[in-house]
């Protein structure tokens, strides 16, 4: 799946897209499998109150499903407008 | 319903969208909402990001619902991206209907929502400090007024 990072989230994990496929169901167990990659995606993931999650462009929870052909975007609470 | 979406780092012309909003004579009343960076303390640049595809589209969603809750005849929104300064143009909203009620409500609704759904980000600096703008609580409850 591609995997991409706005904001802080980008900042702290040091980078704005990868591509990973994970043996992964749903954006809850995504998230349990990245903050396992690293210090930096551990700092990034620590408080999940401040993580919003849009897969194919449409904001989504951590129940959401995911396939490999998705598109996954982690980033903080918007401040548009 | 005429829609334009537009988000550039370019300024725009608050009169010259709306004569393009009201150009087909089908609008008796425009109403629009033009957002600029406030000038805070040393505030001396406001970076905006956004996720480009997901905002044009976020953004047509919420227009696409206005148009389902007032009768309106075109929407224009422009969102700028990039490096701003204080006093700064960031975001039109214009609403056209044929009367005021829906044009007003309508443009207060979308700018409620675009602040909680649209993926912008602000990040701050002020001397050499940079900080991300937190999102404020108050936006969410200005949104949830209007129902799901």
């Amino acid at each position: 799946m591609n995997l991409l990072y706005f904001a802080w989230v980008r900042q702290k994990i040091g980078k704005s897209e990868e591509q990973l496929t994970p043996p992964v169901e749903d954006v809850a167990s995504l998230i349990a499998h990245l903050r396992n990659l690293g210090p930096n995606y551990a700092d990034a993931f620590a408080d999940l109150s401040r993580i919003r999650v849009a897969v194919n462009q449409r904001h989504a929870g951590p129940d959401a499903k995911l396939g490999p052909q998705d598109e996954v975007a982690f980033f903080p609470p918007v401040t548009g407008g | 319903m005429q829609t334009r979406i537009r988000i550039q780092r370019e300024d725009f012309d608050l009169n010259r969208e709306v004569a393009d909003l009201t150009a087909n004579g089908e609008a008796g009343a425009v109403s629009s909402f033009t957002g600029h960076v406030r000038k805070e303390g040393n505030l001396s640049t406001l970076t905006l990001e956004h996720y480009p595809h997901m905002t044009e589209a976020e953004i047509a969603r919420l227009v696409a619902e206005a148009g389902t809750r007032w009768p309106l005849t075109g929407v224009t929104v422009v969102h700028r991206v990039g490096s701003l300064k204080p006093g700064d143009r960031i975001v039109l909203v214009a609403v056209a209907s044929q009367h005021r009620h829906a044009a007003f409500q309508a443009c207060e609704f979308l700018m409620d929502y675009l602040k909680t759904q649209a993926p912008f980000w602000k990040e701050e600096a002020r001397g050499e400090q940079h900080h991300w703008v937190e999102h404020r609580n108050s936006d969410d409850d200005a949104a949830k007024r209007w129902g799901s």
